[in-house]
C-alpha cells in the first residue's frame, strides 16, 4: 500500500489544476479515493469529528448483500441449463457454467456504466459517485440469461445517461437506474425479455421431453391450471429458487440473506421493505378472495405467499424499492410508497398478463409518485406547525 | 407546573479524555486576553477602545453597529495592545495586555430586590453582560427591545466530553438564585430551568425558586436548549425566546452583587490529547496555551478545539478561548490516508450505523480524530438525520430549503426553531458529509435579513 500511495502521489500533480491531464482529475480522484480514504479533515468550525460511514461503505454493504443472490443466480443458470438438456451436473459444474455465462454480463454492465459516469464526471468536473457500483451489479441480476451483451451495454448507457446523469447524477435521479435499464430493454426488445426462450440457455444439447422454458409467472399468465402450477412450482422450490427467472431474482432464500444484511446494518429502510411485503400480500389475498370471478386467470388463485416468492417481487422489494434516492424520503411517506409498490406489483401482474413482471413497472411508477407522497407528508407537518401557532396566539 | 420530556432520537458519543471532577492546581500565567467579535454571530463591531487605551475590567471595547446599546467589555485590566484584522479589514480580535493590577469599573446598583426589569436590562447592556442573552429564533445575541415569551436555561450539557454543571455550580445555590431572580424580571413569561432526567441533578438546580423546573430524559441532544424549547413551549413565527447558560447566571449574579464585571468561569479541559483532563477556574478570553502548557501530549499531531467536538471551533495553539465556550477539547488531527478504509472492518472507529462494529461496544470510549472519513457527496441516504434530530421537523428538507434559499419553505419547515448546534449530530452522522450546521446558519441569516 505504501507503493500505491507513492505512485499516486507521484502522478498526482499531472491531474491537478494546471497539470497535463487536468481534465481527467475526476478519474484520478475516483481511483485515489477508491484506494485510500483521503486525508481530508473537518473544517475549522462545526462538527470536528465525523461518523465513520461514507457512501463507499454504504454501497459496498449493498453489494455484499447482493452476493448471495448473485452466487445462487450463477448456480441456477447452470442448473437450469443442464436440467433442460437432461444432463446430470454437480454443484461446481453448475456454478462454473453459470459463472461463465453471467460474468460477461456483469463486466459489460460495469464497463458501459462506469464509462458514462467517468465521462460525465470529467465534463462536469465533479467527483465520480459510488452509486453505480450498486446499479452495475443490479442490472445483470434482473435480466434473463439469454440477453445479448450489446443490449446490456446499450441499456446501461441509456439508463445512466437518461435515467441519472441528465438529472445531475447520483442523488438527483427520479427513476431507479437499474430498473430504467430493464424497462428500456423490456420495451425496446420485448422478445428478449419475455416469453419462454430467454430464461434458460439451452445451447449444446438435446432438450428433454416436455421441456418448457417459461418462468412461473409466464406459465401462470398463459393460464396454466392452478393445480398444475402448484405441482410444477412448489412453495419450497419457489423459496429456494430452483426455478427459471431473471438471474438474481429466483431464490427467496438468498435474497432474504441480503435483506437481513441490509436491515441489520440499517442501510435499507425497513419501513419500505416491510410495507412492500404488506402491500403485495394484502393485494394477493384480495385477489384470492375473488378467484371465482375469473376462474381461468391462474394468477388470481396463486396463494398470496407464493405471489411474494415468485418473479421479481422479492428482489425488487429488497434491492430496488429501497433505493433511498428514488423512494419516498419521509418516514410516513416510506410506508405509503412501499405499500403501493407491493399493491401495484401484484395488481399489474394479475390484471395484465402481457406484463407478468409487475414489480418493475410498480416500482418505476411509484418512483415517479414518491415526491408527491413526500409533498403531502411535509405539507401535513407544515399545517401542524401553523395550527400550533394559531392555538397559542 | 413542571414538564417531563422524553427524548428518544439522538445519540451519546463517548470519547476518551473526560475531565476528572477536580480543579486543576495551577497558577494563571497569561499575559494577554482576547475578545473575538467573530464569536458573536451577526455583530458588526464598532471600536470604542483603540490600541493603546488603558482599560479596566468592565471597560467597553466595542459595541454592535446594529444595536449600539449592546456593549462588549474587557474581562481584565490592562491596555488594548492590538486589534487584529482579517480580510477586508474585518475585526477578528481585541487583544488586551494584562497589567496585573486587577482594576475594575465599579458601579452601584442599590438594593437588588428593588430593581425593575428595565433597570436590570440597562445595567446588563452597559456593563457587558448582555451578550450572554441569546435569542431564538436565529441564535444570536438578543435584541434588548424585544419582549421574550419565556426564558430557557438548560442546566446540563449533553455534548461529548461536556463540562458537568452539577459539579461546577455545586454549593452556589444562593448566587444562582440571585441570578435567576434578576433575569426573571426580563420577561413577563416563565423562566424554564431544564434539568437532566438521566441522573439526579444537583440541589442547586432542584431547589431553585421562581422557575419552572422541567425534566429532560434521553440522549444528546437532550441538553440542547433548542430541543427543550421545541418540546416545552415551541417557537412559532413571531415568538421570541431568550436563553442563557447556567454559568452565565452566576456571572450576572456576581456582577450585580459586587458592582463590577466578573467574567471568571470554570472550563473543562478535556480530550485524548490532554495529559490530565481537569476543570480549570479561569476567565473569559484567556489564551488556550494557559491550559496546554505541560499538558498537551506530543505523541502525534493534535487539534485544539475551543468548545465541544460537535459544535466547536479549531483554534491555533497561540489563540484564545471563545467567549461562549466552557470547554477546551484536544483531539487527534486526522490528516492521514487509510488504505481501502471504506472496506476495512475499522474496529476503532465509531459509527451510529451498524456497518461498523461500534454497536457491539456501546460503552466503549472512542478516540476519534478529525478525519472526514469520506468525501462530500449529494444526499443519497435518507432517514439518518431523522434518527438524531428530536424535532417534529423534516431536517433534510429544511437543509435543502436553505441550500436553495427558499425563504417561504424555510419558514414553513421550521427554521425558527432550530440553531446550528441542533444540526451538529446530523452533521456528524451524515453519510454524504454535508456541512449542515453551516448551511442552517446561512439559512438563519437569510431569513433574519429578509423577515426580521
Amino acid at each position: 500500500m505504501k507503493l500505491f500511495r507513492n505512485l499516486l502521489d507521484k502522478i498526482k500533480p499531472n491531474f491537478e489544476k494546471g497539470g497535463k491531464f487536468e481534465k481527467l482529475h475526476p478519474v484520478y480522484d475516483a481511483i485515489e479515493t477508491f484506494l485510500f480514504v483521503p486525508n481530508h479533515t473537518t473544517p475549522a468550525k462545526g462538527a470536528q469529528i465525523r461518523d465513520a460511514i461514507d457512501l463507499k461503505r454504504t454501497m459496498v454493504t449493498v453489494i455484499i448483500a447482493m452476493i448471495p443472490a448473485m452466487l445462487f443466480g450463477m448456480w441456477n443458470v447452470g442448473y437450469q441449463h443442464f436440467k433442460a438438456i437432461g444432463e446430470e451436473a454437480d454443484l461446481l459444474t453448475n456454478f462454473l457454467y453459470g459463472l461463465k455465462e453471467v460474468l460477461p454480463l456483469i463486466i459489460v454492465s460495469y464497463a458501459a456504466g462506469l464509462t458514462v459516469e467517468f465521462i460525465f464526471a470529467s465534463i462536469n468536473n465533479h467527483s465520480v459517485n459510488e452509486g453505480f457500483l450498486v446499479s452495475g451489479l443490479l442490472i445483470p441480476l434482473i435480466l434473463p440469461i439469454g440477453v445479448p451483451l450489446w443490449m446490456v451495454a446499450v441499456a446501461t448507457i441509456f439508463a445512466v445517461l437518461i435515467g441519472k446523469e441528465v438529472f445531475g447524477g447520483t442523488g438527483m435521479n427520479i427513476l431507479n437506474v437499474a430498473l430504467t435499464a430493464r424497462a428500456f430493454l423490456f420495451f425496446a426488445y420485448p422478445s428478449f425479455m419475455s416469453g419462454d426462450k430467454v430464461w434458460i440457455n439451452t445451447e449444446g444439447g438435446q432438450l428433454v421431453d416436455g421441456f418448457s422454458g417459461a418462468t412461473a409467472l409466464g406459465d401462470a399468465a398463459s393460464k396454466m391450471p392452478i393445480d398444475t402450477f402448484t405441482q410444477k412450482y412448489s412453495m419450497m422450490e419457489s423459496f429456494i429458487g430452483t426455478i427459471p427467472g431473471s438471474i438474481g431474482e429466483t431464490s427467496a432464500a438468498a435474497i432474504l440473506i441480503g435483506a437481513f444484511i441490509l436491515l441489520f446494518t440499517g442501510i435499507a429502510s425497513w419501513r419500505v421493505m416491510l410495507s412492500v411485503f404488506a402491500g403485495g400480500y394484502v393485494m394477493a389475498i384480495i385477489f384470492n378472495g375473488f378467484a371465482d370471478v375469473l376462474p381461468d386467470n391462474t394468477l388470481f388463485q396463486i396463494p398470496a405467499l407464493q405471489h411474494l416468492l415468485i418473479g421479481g417481487f422479492l428482489f425488487g422489494a429488497v434491492f430496488m424499492a429501497t433505493d433511498p434516492v428514488t423512494a419516498a424520503q419521509t418516514d410516513i411517506g416510506k410506508y405509503i410508497y412501499g405499500f403501493l409498490v407491493g399493491l401495484f406489483a401484484i395488481m399489474i401482474r394479475v390484471f395484465n398478463p402481457a406484463y407478468p413482471e409487475g414489480m418493475m413497472l410498480a416500482i418505476l411508477f411509484m418512483n415517479v409518485m414518491a415526491p408527491l407522497i413526500d409533498h403531502y407528508v411535509i405539507q401535513a407537518n407544515v399545517k401542524r406547525r401553523l395550527k400550533r401557532a394559531q392555538v397559542t396566539a | 407546573m413542571s414538564k417531563t420530556v422524553k427524548i428518544k432520537k439522538g445519540a451519546d458519543i463517548k470519547l476518551v479524555g473526560k475531565a476528572e471532577k477536580i480543579y486543576a492546581d495551577y497558577t494563571p500565567a497569561f499575559e494577554s486576553v482576547s475578545i473575538k467579535p467573530t464569536d458573536f454571530h451577526g455583530v458588526i463591531p464598532k471600536v470604542l477602545a483603540k490600541p493603546g487605551t488603558k482599560v479596566k475590567a468592565g471597560t467597553p471595547l466595542f459595541y454592535d453597529k446594529d444595536n449600539p446599546k449592546v456593549k462588549f467589555c474587557s474581562p481584565v485590566s490592562g491596555e488594548v495592545s492590538e486589534i487584529v484584522r482579517g480580510e477586508k479589514r474585518r475585526i477578528l480580535e481585541f487583544r488586551i495586555k494584562v497589567d496585573g493590577k486587577n482594576e475594575y469599573e465599579t458601579f452601584s446598583v442599590g438594593d437588588l430586590s428593588n430593581l425593575t426589569g428595565e433597570q436590570i436590562k440597562e445595567i446588563m447592556l452597559e456593563r457587558g453582560l448582555w451578550p450572554f442573552v441569546i435569542q431564538r429564533p436565529f441564535d444570536v445575541i438578543a435584541n434588548p427591545d424585544d419582549e421574550p415569551k419565556a426564558i430557557f436555561i438548560s442546566a446540563f450539557d449533553s455534548n461529548p466530553l461536556a463540562p458537568d454543571n452539577d459539579f461546577i455550580l455545586h454549593g452556589q445555590a444562593e448566587l444562582f438564585q440571585l441570578g435567576i431572580d434578576l433575569i426573571a424580571k426580563l420577561t413577563k413569561g416563565k423562566v424554564h430551568l431544564n434539568v437532566s432526567g438521566n441522573q439526579k441533578p444537583d440541589d442547586v438546580f432542584l431547589n431553585t425558586k421562581n422557575v419552572q423546573i422541567n425534566k429532560i430524559y434521553g440522549p444528546h441532544p437532550a441538553g440542547n436548549v433548542g430541543v427543550q424549547i421545541h418540546h416545552i413551549d415551541p417557537i412559532n413565527k413571531g415568538d421570541i425566546v431568550w436563553t442563557l447558560k447556567p454559568q452565565d447566571i452566576l456571572t450576572i449574579a456576581r456582577t450585580f452583587k459586587e458592582g463590577k464585571l466578573d467574567l471568571s468561569r470554570v472550563i473543562a479541559v478535556c480530550g485524548s490529547g490532554i495529559k490530565k483532563p481537569r476543570y480549570y477556574k479561569t476567565i473569559a478570553g484567556v489564551p488556550v496555551s494557559e491550559f496546554l502548557k505541560d499538558n498537551l501530549k506530543t505523541d502525534r499531531e493534535y487539534r485544539v478545539v475551543s468548545g465541544n467536538p460537535l459544535t466547536g471551533e479549531k483554534v491555533a495553539e497561540d489563540n484564545y478561548l471563545g467567549f461562549y465556550h466552557y470547554q477546551l477539547t484536544v483531539i487527534p488531527e486526522g490528516n492521514h490516508y487509510q488504505f481501502l478504509g471504506w472496506l476495512a472492518p475499522n474496529f476503532n472507529k465509531f459509527s451510529l450505523n451498524r456497518t461498523f462494529f461500534s454497536w457491539l461496544m456501546p460503552n466503549k470510549e472512542y478516540d476519534l480524530d478529525t478525519n472526514m472519513n469520506g468525501e462530500e457527496r449529494a444526499f443519497v441516504v435518507t432517514g439518518e438525520y431523522e434518527k438524531v434530530f428530536p424535532f417534529d421537523i423534516y431536517p433534510v428538507h429544511l437543509v435543502k430549503a436553505a441550500i436553495i434559499q427558499d425563504i417561504e419553505a424555510l419558514e414553513n419547515l421550521g427554521i425558527y426553531e432550530v440553531a446550528p448546534e441542533d444540526y451538529a449530530l446530523c452533521e456528524f452522522a451524515c453519510t454524504s458529509k454535508i456541512p449542515s450546521q453551516k448551511i442552517i446558519r446561512e439559512g438563519l441569516d437569510l431569513v433574519k435579513k429578509e423577515c426580521a
